[in-house]
């Protein structure tokens, strides 16, 4: 809904600027007051309402989950543990079925949380798009965005972090030896071909984080925007729109919440794999 | 779309929750639906060993029925033949005593045809005597025919 004194580019433009708290180009820190300041930021900048929902919502899912685990029992289940428990066999079986039996502390409950902190984070999208920035701008906060997996940096951060961690679980199940030679003498075989080989395999390599978070990104953002021009139409509107869009978009945040996880188990098995040809 | 210092507080957040997730939460959840998994093993175990107790009971209780059937049989066999047993010494005892009682009837038949006999042959040397001194007109010494009479009894 475009009020009288916005157009609907500004209105646009300011649903899509982030609260930023920074560094001015004159060395003093602070929140940025609009999109210019926030741009001459530049990288000495945080998202801070990015990092509050998200970091909301993981502490969220993961009180939800400790709830249940401390009060979790053998016997007959409540709902609660229920949900939690198929969510947990949900993530056990896809684990199963990719990665295998190998012995792997890590790989479970970093899909897990992936799968349900991506899934909050996304399912802030189907909060109508006007209610929490209104909520803030009537608390004095004029810039709110609530869907953090719209911001490529909330994304980024974690495929990047996963990136490390499918770097580290290579070099640690190879050897350093092994690591350089599957990036040295793959595809190719042939020492003649090790640095187009090297080129080809860090093109790769460095393709997987790029691509696992900026699909997610992307996606998010896109349904994001979506739901922002639809709420540009007059309110009597709306409805014929973003009721077919929000249903389409439960499958799209649970899709790409899966998706996400399942890249993720697909990187660190491929990381496992001692011979690949 | 910018990067910035967010990107490193979503790592950090990201390591912090997976951590937390890693050692509070997996494990937890992960051990009660093992143990509940072990509850519902050991009960499918505990239904099986009751099911085959049962059969093993059932099968059990018709063998005993079985045996008791037999041995109903048998004795109602067995009381059968004693009885008939019973009945054929009863018929001997009842032959045997018939018989004696017969042989009894029959000695004193005997005894009797006998006496009735020494009487009739005393009897009929008194009338023969009679009869002979009749005829004679003279007595008869007993004592001088008495051989002669006897003789006529015994040829009687």
């Amino acid at each position: 809904m475009a009020s009288d004194t916005l157009t609907s580019s500004e209105y646009i433009k300011h649903h899509l600027t982030h609260l930023t708290y920074g560094r001015f180009p004159d060395g003093h820190w602070g929140f940025g007051g609009n999109a210019e300041e926030i741009e001459a930021m530049g990288f000495m900048a945080i998202h801070v309402d990015s990092m509050f929902w998200s970091i909301s919502l993981g502490i969220f899912f993961l009180w939800l989950f400790r709830t249940v685990a401390k009060n979790a029992t053998a016997g007959v289940p409540g709902n609660l543990q229920n949900f939690v428990e198929i969510s947990v066999e949900f993530v056990d079986d896809n684990i199963r079925s990719v990665f295998g039996e190998q012995n792997n502390p890590l790989i479970a409950p970093l899909s897990l949380t992936i799968l349900i902190w991506v899934f909050l984070m996304n399912l802030m999208d189907l909060v109508p798009v006007d209610w929490i920035p209104l909520l803030s701008g009537l608390m004095g906060i004029h810039y709110m965005k609530v869907v953090s997996t719209a911001d490529p940096n909330v994304t980024m951060g974690m495929s990047i972090s996963i990136f490390f961690l499918v770097l580290y679980y290579s070099i640690r199940v190879k050897g350093p030896i092994g690591f350089l030679k599957e990036i040295s003498l793959h595809p190719i075989p042939i020492k003649a071909a090790i640095p187009l080989n090297m080129v080809l395999e860090s093109v790769t390599l460095l393709s997987k984080p790029l691509s696992q978070g900026l699909r997610l990104f992307g996606n998010m953002y896109a349904g994001e925007l979506i739901f922002i021009l639809i709420a540009l139409l007059p309110f009597y509107l709306q409805w014929t729109l973003a009721l077919p869009w929000a249903i389409f978009h439960i499958l799209i945040i649970s899709l790409q919440a899966f998706v996400f996880m399942i890249l993720t188990i697909v990187y660190i098995t491929q990381a496992h794999k001692t011979e690949d040809h | 779309m910018t990067i910035n210092l967010t990107i490193f507080g979503q790592a950090i957040s990201f390591a912090v929750f997976v951590l937390f997730c890693m050692k509070f939460v997996w494990p937890l959840i992960t051990e009660v639906m093992r143990e509940r998994q072990k509850v519902i093993a050991e009960g499918l175990e505990k239904a099986n060993q009751a099911e085959r107790q049962l059969e093993q009971s059932s099968d059990a209780a018709a063998e005993e029925l079985q045996q008791a059937k037999l041995k109903g049989a048998d004795l109602i066999a067995q009381a059968d033949k004693r009885a008939k047993q019973i009945i054929e010494e009863a018929k001997e005892k009842a032959i045997e005593e018939g018989e004696r009682l017969k042989a009894a009837a029959q000695a004193v038949i005997d005894q009797d045809v006998n006496r009735a006999r020494e009487e009739l042959r005393a009897q009929v040397g008194i009338l023969a005597i009679k009869g002979a001194g009749r005829i004679l007109e003279t007595t008869v010494d007993i004592k001088v025919h008495q051989e002669m009479l006897d003789k006529m009894a015994a040829e009687l």
